[in-house]
């Protein structure tokens, strides 16, 4: 609950005066059955008018003015009313604007750590329907229940006033009504997640039939198939006519209770006039303070449990932005590259202890090219995930002359180029994911970036070209495509000192591989690149080779000493031999 | 733009007439649920009279006996009440509920029925959605909106004839609000409507744009895009709460309009109302109902605007699953094969003949659109037992050869015959009984692994489960896992491993001793180890069928008794592995290459088993 207020910061004004707005209204709402009853027992009848004496004796016995009166009073209300719908709305919709884009920054700068941690589809949940949840619970609940309390404290004072036997009997029953919903409502959650799940495995059935639909057709399984679905269709259905049933006792006792509250007022009023304790005019006004009382009553048991359900969302919405996120330290620089890199004595464990890399050792002069041959998990792309900050290390990295960890993270990012082995593309156009890092790159710039990565006809081949939609829900490229779009958008940037190939040619020929590596050389002579590969032919072409082992160096050298060396490099260079 | 707006903001009569003629099986329940629902708006109107009556006899002229009539009437009423409302919802529901469960049903087993054509142009994302939110929009729309409607209008008429009869004059003053409301209501549900679709729209934007940034933060990291991201993402949500605003705004507008113009009328009634009673025209009693009338009047106004807008937020829908239940099958069997060989249903195995497993591809043409061809007078004898294999680069059309030889398409020109018969002439299940058939990525569903692989053989036996497992090789792996047979595999096959899936799917294809077998060999590499038994799956697989296999690994392309060269949907070299390696042409190249790319893989992947072996070995001295 104090958390709830927490996000109200900025906003108390304005939820301050859609309050106060509710409150009018609910008071120009509330004053309607009391002119009604002033009109009919003191200006048609004969009654006193008591309390509203001072109306009498500023217009006298005329209706006309209680009829002004009253179309002022329903359009002040009216404005009040809008005057709330509209703040509330308005400050809901700024805390929610400034919840998602927390989330979203938060997001952004988490450690890449913690991001491998996380499951994408919880965080997905957690960014867009708890923030919904957050979002509803301020913009409608809120003033909801603050108008329900307004509503039954204020139409409980007046009856008060007008007949406080009456009021007792009006509200006997309301304590039973108002625990009976919410026992209701927090008690039928279950039912409600119950029926919830059972569409979540009718989905889940129907997505594997659909994606699986080959294995369905080439084993002839249709009719079997068929009664899969049968059985969750059927359970679904019958688990939710169990909750639309359970809803309609909910709804017809309550209806009961309710008609059984009028009825009371209804004869017990009924019988006060007759015996003379009451006007006539004040049992229709409490018919109607009634009937006002009774919907919020049914209401507020709805909205209580739904309080809870905010609750999580927060606690929720909070564990990410409690998480720990890059920053630069003051003392950190952003110097001059040449591209020179020197590994002395570099360990990483993970934080579950693992030891990924041991004492690596290497050093490359500026413009030269390092291959490194490893299996998977031998801590190759550990070593130049390293190289990138997106991990700290232990032992010396330097860059030029300075120590990779006193240069600020995104400066050194921006000067290296890192490609991955199985990049992600944005869910936006091939032309918009070649200029991703930066808006003001030109056609010419992009076309040039994805000729040199040898995707430019491939792209011209598309239907729609360079305005193909690619990622999530869009075309979907292979993954020798996605490699050279990812080249692209990488080497567009002409000041790259360092680039790092991951394995990102992986799933190109042989042919391309070298096709592109050639533009490359040519475009950028002087740049550092390390070229994590499984390709002799690429490998034999750089300055300096390296072999990892399960986070060691077993052999280094030039293409010249490995192929003298028995070893694994040998060995897939004998292959390679035999062929040609 | 915004007269296309304004278009799809009108009510479509063709849809729903549609959509009611689909639902005729229902519309003894519906009338049903009619009687309800004027029952109910029958009460609703009797409480007010009998708040009259009781002034009129009792109260006004101070009479207390038989005022105890008035508490038996209340409590009647209040009884009826009770159980129609609780009828009705559960008769509401029940009717949801139906509408909901034929039109999954219906679409679920077209889904069943309609080729791959039209998987390829339909996105499986898209299919879900029809049968799950679409369906479930229209069946809420309709069984609650019956509701509504019956009772709104039902309530008006009734209202409007009450107090006509009471008194006419009075009863044109308090209706005359009434057409303002209506307009009112509907001009605002329907830039609601607008305003919302908006909101959705925005939302679904942001909701990408969370992906984007969770599931692709590494790459966000390495290309220092943080700051336009947020740029990006920062436009969205400022788009979203403008539009939000502008559709609360609207929102908040709404109710107290719609309220002021009912309270006028509630005034006027009151006005003209208390002229009448101290005129003596009309009682006490009289001038109470005719105010509650007024009030009452409110609510069925705005439900029938809510309820129009609601129609034409679901119509869409109801076009969308319309059109999917309604869908042309590409293959359909004749009569004379559905009458020998039966249905899905009601399969007629004892007429079905035994499958040798020659194949015959005669002049065979294949397209989706006129004129691309995909395959072109196409020719290939196979003999039962031969082994094919296809290789080509993705997209030359080897995957059409098998999916015709499957009868998933069928051919376009020409003819497919198997023993010597073309194909059509039997029915799919036929075929479909006799083939074993693994995907490159293989696809199990969620269960067990004993259940996945009963899937090939719908009464197999547990031994022969196992039996199919041991003859792929499979066994042993299962049998180290906790539960065995029984352990699940979560959803897609999630908890095992690839190459674990792929041994599965292995012997799922195979348990039912299927005459031809279809392959779609995996590209992506998997560990050594579960390679090699695959590999030795696939020889024991191949034994004496007839196979086609898409192939990838060169073992298996060499020991193919017959391969095919695939280039643009022609077969450009056609032999066994000698005969086109001395061709010196486009096999020789593609087998060098490939042969290189594997041998480095091989190597490396070697390499690393020998060091787990060596780390085993450690353990074990340890």
């Amino acid at each position: 609950m104090k958390n709830i207020f927490k996000y109200l910061k900025g906003y108390r004004g304005v939820f301050g005066i859609a309050i106060l707005s509710i409150i009018i209204a609910t008071v120009m709402q509330l004053a309607t059955p009391i002119l009604i009853k002033y009109a009919v027992d003191s200006i048609i009848g004969e009654v006193p008018a008591g309390n509203l004496q001072f109306l009498m004796d500023a217009f006298g016995k005329n209706l006309m003015a209680v009829v002004w009166l009253m179309i002022g009073i329903n359009f002040i209300g009216g404005i009040f009313l809008f005057l709330k719908g509209y703040l509330s709305s308005y400050a809901a919709e700024n805390i929610a604007q400034n919840i998602r884009d927390s989330l979203y920054r938060q997001i952004q700068y988490m450690t890449y750590e913690q991001h491998t941690k996380k499951e994408t589809g919880d965080m997905i949940q957690r960014c867009t329907s708890d923030v919904e949840t957050i979002r509803r619970f301020l913009g409608v609940q809120i003033v909801d229940l603050g108008r329900i309390v307004i509503m039954i404290t204020l139409s409980v004072a007046i009856m008060m006033s007008l007949n406080v036997r009456l009021t007792i009997y009006a509200i006997a029953l309301i304590p039973i009504l108002f625990a009976f919903s919410y026992i209701f409502f927090t008690k039928i959650q279950k039912t409600f997640k119950k029926s919830d799940e059972a569409e979540g495995t009718l989905t889940t059935v129907l997505q594997e039939n659909l994606s699986g639909v080959r294995v369905v057709r080439a084993f002839g399984r249709e009719k079997f198939e068929i009664d899969k679905f049968e059985e969750v269709n059927s359970n679904y259905r019958n688990i939710t006519y169990k909750l639309v049933e359970t809803l309609a006792m909910f709804w017809s006792s309550s209806d009961l209770l309710t008609l059984l509250q009028s009825g009371i007022v209804l004869v017990v009023g009924a019988s006060m006039v007759i015996t003379g304790n009451l006007t006539i005019g004040t049992l229709i006004a409490f018919i109607t303070y009634e009937s006002m009382l009774l919907w919020p009553v049914k209401q507020s048991g709805r909205l209580l449990s739904e309080l809870g359900k905010t609750t999580v969302a927060i606690t929720r919405i909070e564990e990410i932005l409690n998480e720990t996120i890059e920053k630069d330290l003051p003392t950190e620089i952003e110097p001059e590259i040449e591209g020179s890199i020197t590994f002395d004595h570099v360990n990483f464990a993970y934080p579950d202890g693992k030891l990924a890399l041991e004492d690596i050792s290497f050093k490359l002069e500026k413009g030269k090219t390092l291959g490194i041959l490893g299996s998977t998990g031998s801590g190759k792309s550990t070593l130049v995930h390293l190289i990138q900050r997106l991990y700290e290390y232990e032992g010396s990295i330097k860059i030029d002359d300075h120590e990779l960890s006193t240069i600020k993270k995104q400066w050194i990012r921006r000067k290296i180029g890192l490609i991955l082995q199985e990049p992600y593309l944005y869910a936006k156009t091939v032309k918009e994911n070649i200029g991703i890092t930066d808006k003001r790159y030109e056609e010419t710039q992009i076309f040039e970036a994805a000729k040199t990565a040898s995707i430019h006809d491939n792209i011209l081949e598309f239907k729609e070209g360079y305005e193909t939609i690619v990622g999530e829900k869009g075309v979907s490229l292979s993954g020798g495509q996605k490699q050279r779009v990812a080249i692209s958008r990488t080497i567009i940037d002409p000041d790259k000192r360092i680039l790092i190939f991951d394995d990102s040619l992986s799933a190109v020929d042989t042919e391309t591989d070298m096709k592109i590596r050639r533009a490359l050389k040519k475009r950028s002579k002087d740049v550092t690149t390390l070229i994590i590969s499984h390709r002799i032919t690429t490998l034999s072409e750089a300055d300096y080779i390296i072999v990892l082992d399960e986070g060691k160096m077993i052999q280094s050298g030039t293409h010249k000493d490995l192929i003298d060396e028995d070893g694994l490099y040998k060995r897939i260079w004998d292959l390679q031999k035999m062929v040609v | 733009m915004e007269n296309s707006k304004e278009m799809k903001l009108k009510y479509d009569k063709t849809v729903w007439k549609e959509m009611f003629i689909y639902f005729r099986t229902f519309k003894k329940d519906f009338m049903i649920l009619c009687c309800f629902m004027i029952s109910l708006a029958v009460i609703d109107l009797s409480f007010p009279l009998l708040t009259q009556y009781a002034i009129d006899t009792y109260v006004e002229p101070q009479k207390l006996e038989g005022l105890w009539l008035v508490a038996v009437g209340y409590g009647i009423l209040t009884i009826a009440m009770t159980l129609i409302v609780f009828t009705f919802i559960k008769f509401a529901g029940k009717i949801e509920m139906g509408l909901l469960y034929k039109m999954r049903k219906d679409s679920f087993e077209k889904l069943q029925k309609l080729s791959f054509s039209y998987y390829d142009k339909n996105a499986i994302g898209w299919m879900i959605a029809r049968t799950t939110s679409d369906a479930s929009k229209i069946s809420g729309t309709v069984a609650w909106g019956v509701v509504d409607l019956v009772w709104g209008i039902a309530m008006m008429f009734g209202i409007s004839i009450v107090m006509l009869i009471q008194n006419w004059r009075l009863a044109l003053v308090t209706l005359i609000t009434v057409p303002l409301l209506a307009i009112i209501s509907v001009f605002f549900e329907k830039k609601m409507l607008v305003s919302y679709r908006n909101v959705r729209k925005i939302n679904s934007k942001i909701t990408g744009l969370f992906n984007d940034g969770i599931v692709g933060a590494r790459t966000t990291k390495t290309l220092v895009r943080e700051e336009l991201n947020r740029e990006e993402f920062g436009a969205e949500t400022y788009d979203m709460k403008r539009t939000s605003v502008r559709a609360g705004t609207l929102s908040a507008g709404y109710l107290p309009m719609a309220l002021f113009v009912s309270a006028i009328g509630m005034v006027l009634t009151l006005y003209f109302g208390s002229v009448y009673l101290a005129g003596g025209l009309i009682t006490y009693g009289k001038l109470v109902l005719f105010i509650t009338y007024a009030r009452m009047f409110f609510d069925p106004v705005l439900e029938l605007a809510r309820i129009y807008t609601e129609m034409i937020s679901a119509q869409a829908a109801a076009e969308r699953v319309m059109s999917l239940i309604n869908e042309n099958e590409d293959i359909k069997e004749n009569s004379e094969v559905l009458a020998l060989y039966g249905n899905h249903y009601e399969q007629k195995i004892e007429n079905w003949e035994p499958l040798i497993g020659n194949v015959e591809f005669e002049h065979v043409d294949f397209y989706y659109n006129e004129g691309e061809y995909i395959l072109q007078d196409f020719n290939l004898k196979v003999k039962k037992g031969q082994t094919i294999a296809l290789v080509g680069e993705t997209g030359s059309g080897k995957s059409t050869i098998v999916n015709l030889a499957c009868r998933f398409y069928e051919p376009t020109g020409g003819r497919i015959l198997i023993d010597g018969k073309d194909y059509k002439e039997r029915s799919q299940n036929w075929l479909h009984a006799n083939i074993g058939y693994v995907l490159q990525s293989p696809h199990l569903f969620s269960g067990s692994i004993k259940e996945n692989i009963r899937y090939g053989k719908l009464d197999a036996s547990d031994e022969e489960i196992i039996e199919a497992a041991k003859i792929v090789n499979a066994h042993e792996f299962i049998s180290k896992l906790e539960k065995g047979y029984d352990t699940e595999v979560g959803e897609g096959g999630g908890m095992l491993s690839t190459g674990e899936k792929q041994l599965i799917s292995f012997a799922r294809a195979i348990i039912s001793k299927p005459k031809i077998f279809f392959l779609d060999e995996a590209t992506s590499s998997i560990d050594t180890e579960t390679e090699a038994k695959i590999q030795y799956a696939i020889d024991n697989v191949l034994e004496d069928r007839t196979s086609f296999i898409i192939a990838h690994r060169l073992s298996t392309i060499r020991s193919a008794d017959v391969i095919l060269v695939i280039e643009k949907g022609k077969v450009i070299e056609q032999g066994n592995h000698h005969e086109l390696m001395e061709n010196h042409g486009h096999y020789y190249e593609l087998y060098t290459n490939q042969f290189i790319e594997e041998g480095e893989r091989d190597l490396l992947n070697q390499h690393e088993r020998k060091n787990e072996e060596k780390e085993d070995g450690k353990k074990k001295s340890a």
